[in-house]
Order: structure tokens, then sequence, then C-alpha cells
């Protein structure tokens, strides 16, 4: 339980605290904004089409994808397939927040969906995790609010800077490597047992051997693949052992 | 492709998208979870981010490169996460893995 002489952090606080621990994403997904901006215009879309596109699905990847089918001709129902592959992983961090965001009210959930991206969840969950290594986190939807809030407006902004400038970043400076270092820095501090480092090394390894598969299904089975093996480990190693999970109580 | 078309498939990828987020975050409010379940749900973070870092470290581009001289990325974040083992802190780590990547480029 808490210690009564802590104080809680106010929703305002923890909407904060996800707000700055996004914000050194920005230099890493503003480029892909403005370059979706810019392409959407160059495959025949108009100005509001492309932004609201980024309002309305706000996934980089699928939305990349979807206007350079758009620019080949293809039919929507292919559109539609593609979009619902490719973004198929927030399944994954739906059912993954889903527990410890099981009381909040249905509107709530509702806005946070909308909210929730790679980003979002990677840096929520992160910090969920060391509320349960003893650093408590008050309102883990507030937190998630800042987070995917943030990320949301950095897309907006971008993509409405595309299309009105066009591509102005230059490649050479690599913004894009600062996802992937994110990313790693949310993983390597998680890695606190053989069962997450086998996940991490199996997940790793499946994801760069399928990298082929199309529609980005390459990350969807190396993930899984990473799982199996956590799990497998898991068991191995600690089977007496309930995991340290949330438990329906928790709030 | 007219405009019609494109904004109903605006719209369409907009509700598939949205469908899959919301619902997969209802899922615990639905089915309490066993603690099987649960045990497998910590694992997701860890694999997910594990398969995004690892395609976009050694498949750039669609393109297989596994050597650190040709593809100074990996160099980069092997320092990155060196320095994350010992300061568990985000900030150094991005910023040592995107100067060293700058400093890789420049000489590599």
């Amino acid at each position: 339980m808490n210690d009564s002489s802590q104080q809680f952090s106010t929703p305002w606080q923890d909407f904060l605290a996800g707000l700055q621990a996004t914000l050194p994403l920005a230099p890493s997904v503003a480029p892909f904004g403005m370059l979706f901006g810019t392409l959407a215009l160059t495959a025949g879309m108009t100005p509001w089409m492309a932004q609201v596109m980024s309002i309305v699905v706000f996934a980089g990847s699928s939305q990349f994808l979807a206007v350079q089918l758009m620019a080949g001709g293809a039919p929507g129902i292919i559109i539609f397939l593609t979009t619902l592959v490719v973004n198929l992983r927030h399944v994954l961090y739906g059912m993954s927040l889903s527990t410890y965001f099981k009381k909040f009210p249905t509107p709530t959930k509702a806005l946070l969906a909308y909210l929730m991206t790679d980003e979002a969840y990677a840096i929520t969950i992160s910090r969920l995790r060391q509320a349960e290594q003893g650093v408590p986190l008050a309102h883990p939807g507030w937190y998630n609010f800042g987070s995917g809030l943030t990320l949301n407006l950095i897309w907006q902004i971008s993509t409405a800077i595309g299309i009105l400038f066009g591509a102005l970043i230059p490649d050479s400076w690599s913004l894009d490597f600062a996802v992937p270092l994110t990313f790693i820095a949310l993983v390597v501090p998680s890695l606190t047992g053989k069962a997450e480092v086998a996940a991490a090394l199996c997940a790793g390894l499946a994801g760069v051997l399928l990298a082929g598969m199309p529609l980005k299904l390459g990350i969807i089975a190396a993930a899984i693949i990473g799982i199996l093996a956590g799990v497998i480990v898991e068991q191995r190693t600690r089977p007496a052992q309930l995991p340290g999970s949330p438990t329906s109580e928790r709030e | 492709m007219d405009a019609t078309s494109m904004w109903l498939i605006i719209l369409g990828m907009g509700v598939i998208t949205y469908l899959l987020r919301f619902g997969s975050l209802q899922l615990a409010s639905r089915w309490t979870l066993s603690s099987f379940q649960q045990t497998v749900l910590r694992f997701v973070p860890v694999a997910v981010l594990s398969a995004i870092v690892a395609i976009e470290l050694f498949v750039p581009g669609g393109q297989l490169q596994v050597s650190p001289l040709s593809n100074p990325r990996i160099i980069a974040a092997a320092l990155a996460i060196g320095v994350c083992l010992k300061t568990r802190k985000i900030l150094p780590t991005i910023a040592v893995g995107m100067v060293s990547l700058w400093i890789l480029q420049a000489i590599l």
C-alpha cells in the first residue's frame, strides 16, 4: 500500500509527466508527418483530405501505405485489408493496457483508445512497469493521455507543415533513429530476468528473419515468438510463482 | 480515384483502426484474465518493441544490413544500450545514440 506520508501526484502532474516523456520523440516523428503531408498531395489528395486522414486514422505506416495504394489505383477493399493488417499490433497494445485501465469509465477509454500509438504505448507501459517496482503512478490514465495527446498534436502539426511546405528536412540528419533509440531506452530497463531477455532476443531475431513479410506481419509474428519464448523460460525458471502482474483488484 | 472514393476510404480506415484500438482496450472489462493470460501479456511490450528495434536496426528500408561497417546504426545502438544499462535514463541514451551515429556517419 502507499505510504501515507507520500504526496500523491495530481492528475495534471501525471498528464505533464506523460507529455514530458513524449516530447523527446518530436524530432523523430515530425519528419514522417511532414513526409506524409507531402506524399498525400502528390498522390492526388486535397490538403483537407490529407489532414483529415491524419486526424481520423492517426496511424503513420497505414497512412503511407494507403496513399501509395490510392495513387496506384488499388480498390478500397484492398486498402481496408492492408490497414487492418498493418494496424493489427494495436490490439496487443490495447490488450496489454486493458488490465491497467479496467476501471476507467468507457468515455475515458474511448478517448485513450483514439490516441493509442506505438510510442504512447511504449512510454506508458514503461512507466507502469516502473510503478510496479516502487515508483508509484497515481493517475496512469492521465499519464497515457499526456503522452498520446502530445503525439497526436505533433502528428497533426507536422502533417499540416508537410501539406503546406513540402519536405524540408535533410535526410542526412537521420532523425528517425531517435525512435528505435527511445524504444531501446524503454526496453533495456525492463530486462529484469532471464525470461525477459529471452523474449527480447527471440523477438529481435525473429523480427529480422521475418522482416520480409508483407504488411508488417513480421512484427506481429516476431512478437508472438518473443512472447512464447518469455513464457516458456518463465515457466521453467519460476514455475511456482504467480506473475507479478496486475490483478483485478488493482486500481 | 475520385474524391468521394477517397473520402470513403479515409473514413473506413479510421473506423477499422479505431475498432482495433478500442475493442482491445475494452478487453479486461469484458473478460477477467487468468494468471497465465496475464503472464503472456506481461511480455507483450518487450517482445513487440524488441522486434521493432531489431528490424529498424538490421533491416533499414527493407534491406538486410548486419555489418557494423556498412551500418553505423548498429554501433550507435550498441553504445546507447551500454549507456542505458549504466544510467537507466532515456535522454542520455538517445543523446549518446544520436551523437555516435552522426560521428560514425562522418567518419565512415
